[in-house]
């Protein structure tokens, strides 16, 4: 990309406009990072009145406490199903509500709703419909004979956190979405019936390949916010339980950071999270920023 | 191979709009018929209902001998280029070529075979291995052929497929069109609002305007008969020149007073004649003739175009400029006065209330 040399006349200006996102940058990202990574180094007291330089330490009983190992695990499931949940299901309501003529804004603008809702009252919604005692969806399963209880039942649990994540996340995916099939020219679609290929197989043949830019970019950024963004919803339904059963990453770093108040510990989970959304932003720019074009 | 038929063709749109009303024709086997008109004349809509991209709200459509007005597109047997060529961005040329023949389950030999002979005919050999996004117009827009003809349908139908191309390619396009149609022999339906194109590819045009045909014919019937005023104007550049007229005993006066006997069983009381820009000429003594159209013209422009050029003029009466084609050499200035004269054969007459034509 070839951009535009802009020469300014005053050699301060330039250093004067970037400076309140240098400085938002310093005070929020840059030395909160780096007292996490400095801490993550330290063995601290809980009053913090005494502090002990300990190199790696922290790491090694990370790694060594299967606690920490199954919250990796709990967070890639997690993820995982946030992720396919949110995904299959935007899709699914984009390529249907692209086919509606009538009425489609109306759908759109009630299919976006979810999107603004915070994630918190989207965990506590969740969490009364899902509610073994007065829940409506735990009192359909029971009828079906599903005994439904995601405080006893750890599998419960996780799928209430994905269900709730998932559906978050559905109104942003549905966007790009549909946005994606709406840029696919309609004489494409045409010509490809016109070679005799059927619905499903247009789908398949044409339009979901024209999609996989979009499809790509949605999972970076959905796996970013299961990872990242979900902690509200973890706290407002299942706060971790039942045991460490959902206990993700990011909702581990808290409770044991200002729970348990091992900060060293707590410190050192968030530098291997930092090294997480690094990784990810890395595959953000290598494949997405080169866009796709055809 | 396949005749296609049209019978009373019906297009209504859910808002209520009447995009064609009601248009039969009878395409022969291996005919190239142009549908021609301005922008909202109903030939797209007409074409992609031929195709069965759109839904007949009325009449009958047959390729062959069999009503395909419920038959899904993929069972017309036919083959169309789009305006944009909708090439699948995502395939090379090759899949391109062979995604229709895929999908309707030939034998992989065969696919390659017809789709390298496709690709020799169209001489895109070489880009078999390339994404549609590396090719020039041009080479995409062979492609989009190659696509028609490797599945060697019925019929091909095209959709102005030479309006996003520069000039030049335009024309060397046109020609191969014609002579890829005459080569296979295929029945063709081609869509265009360039008259020059209409012309110069169709065995028969089909003049359409406000969804209704207003002419079916060979060029040059439609070009040296057109059937009303609208045709007139719209095949021909430039255009003809329409010259409101009154009849009064037996002979047609001109606003300036100038006047031509009327054509035997005229009835109209007001007509317009039209008068090609090649069939005026500039006439020195000015004298009156009783058997030719006579006009007094006073230049206002004259437009060069190489081989010759067009005087525009005003002529008394004459709401439009009166346009006269002469040899290039030939010199004049604006604001001098000519005198123009038509010899009456070659005179259309039409009338001014329909626009309709009233001589043979």
């Amino acid at each position: 990309m070839q951009t535009k040399r802009i020469t300014f006349n005053n050699r301060w200006l330039p250093y004067l406009l970037v400076a309140p996102q240098l400085a938002i940058t310093l005070v929020f990202f840059i030395w909160p990072a780096s007292q996490a990574l400095y801490q993550s180094v330290l063995r601290e007291d809980a009053f913090g009145l005494s502090s002990e330089f300990v190199w790696f330490e922290n790491f090694e009983t990370l790694f060594d406490d299967p606690l920490y190992l199954s919250s990796f695990k709990v967070t890639l499931v997690f993820s995982a199903g946030t992720t396919l949940l949110s995904m299959g299901a935007a899709l699914l309501l984009a390529v249907m509500a692209d086919r509606v003529i009538r009425g489609s804004t109306f759908y759109k603008t009630f299919l976006i709703w979810p999107y603004a809702v915070a994630p918190a009252v989207a965990g506590v919604l969740w969490w009364f419909m899902f509610n073994p005692t007065i829940g409506i969806l735990a009192y359909t399963m029971r009828q079906l004979g599903y005994d439904w209880n995601h405080t006893l039942n750890a599998n419960d649990a996780l799928l209430l956190i994905i269900i709730a994540a998932a559906w978050k996340q559905v109104s942003y995916n549905f966007l790009f979405f549909l946005a994606g099939l709406q840029a696919i020219p309609r004489s494409l679609i045409e010509a490809a019936a016109i070679d005799g290929a059927g619905p499903q197989k247009r789908f398949w043949t044409i339009v979901f390949p024209l999609l996989s830019p979009t499809a790509f970019f949605l999972m970076v950024v959905n796996i970013v916010y299961s990872f990242f963004e979900t902690f509200a919803i973890v706290h407002a339904t299942t706060a971790g339980g039942p045991g460490q059963a959902t206990s993700i990453l990011v909702y581990k770093v808290w409770r044991d950071g200002f729970v348990s108040l091992d900060l060293g510990g707590s410190a050192a989970q968030s530098v291997i999270l930092m090294l997480i959304v690094i990784s990810l932003t890395v595959v953000q720019f290598r494949f997405i920023e080169r866009r796709v074009e055809y | 191979m396949a005749t296609i038929s049209l019978d009373k063709v019906r297009k209504v749109y859910a808002g209520g709009v009447e995009a064609v009303k009601g248009v039969s024709i009878d395409i022969a086997d291996g005919e190239f018929i142009v549908l021609v008109g301005p922008s909202g004349c109903g030939k797209s809509t007409l074409l992609r209902m031929i195709a069965g991209l759109e839904e007949i709200s009325d009449g009958e459509i047959r390729i062959g001998d069999r009503v395909v007005n419920r038959v899904e597109p993929a069972d017309r047997d036919i083959a169309m280029v789009f305006q944009n060529y909708a090439l699948y961005p995502h395939m090379t040329v090759y899949n391109n070529l062979a995604y229709g023949l895929k999908n309707r389950g030939e034998p992989k030999d065969e696919i390659d075979k017809r789709v390298k002979e496709a690709a020799r005919i169209l001489e895109i050999g070489d880009f078999l291995d390339r994404k549609p996004r590396q090719l020039s117009g041009g080479q995409r827009q062979r492609v989009a052929m190659g696509r028609a003809i490797v599945r060697k349908p019925a019929a091909f139908l095209f959709d102005e497929p030479l309006s996003n191309l520069d000039a030049k390619l335009r024309v060397q396009m046109r020609i191969e069109i014609k002579r890829l149609q005459e080569t296979l022999g295929t029945t063709s339906v081609y869509v265009t609002h360039d008259q020059l194109e209409a012309m110069t590819l169709a065995h028969r045009l089909v003049v359409l305007n406000h969804g209704r045909i207003e002419q079916i014919g060979t060029p040059l019937e439609v070009y040296e008969k057109p059937a009303s005023t609208f045709v007139a104007g719209f095949i021909g550049s430039p255009a003809m020149n329409l010259i409101p007229v009154k009849a009064k005993d037996g002979r047609l006066h001109l606003e300036s007073g100038e006047g031509l006997d009327a054509p035997d069983g005229f009835g109209a009381e007001h007509a317009l004649l039209g008068v090609r820009p090649e069939d005026l000429q500039v006439d020195a003594d000015g004298a009156e003739n009783a058997d030719a159209l006579s006009l007094r013209m006073k230049v206002i422009a004259v437009e060069p175009v190489g081989a010759e050029s067009y005087v525009h003029g005003r002529v008394a009466g004459v709401v439009d400029d009166v346009v006269v084609r002469v040899p290039a050499k030939a010199e004049f200035s604006a604001g001098a006065e000519l005198n123009l004269k038509a010899s009456r054969d070659r005179l259309h007459v039409f009338d001014a209330a329909n626009g309709g034509r009233l001589n043979g």
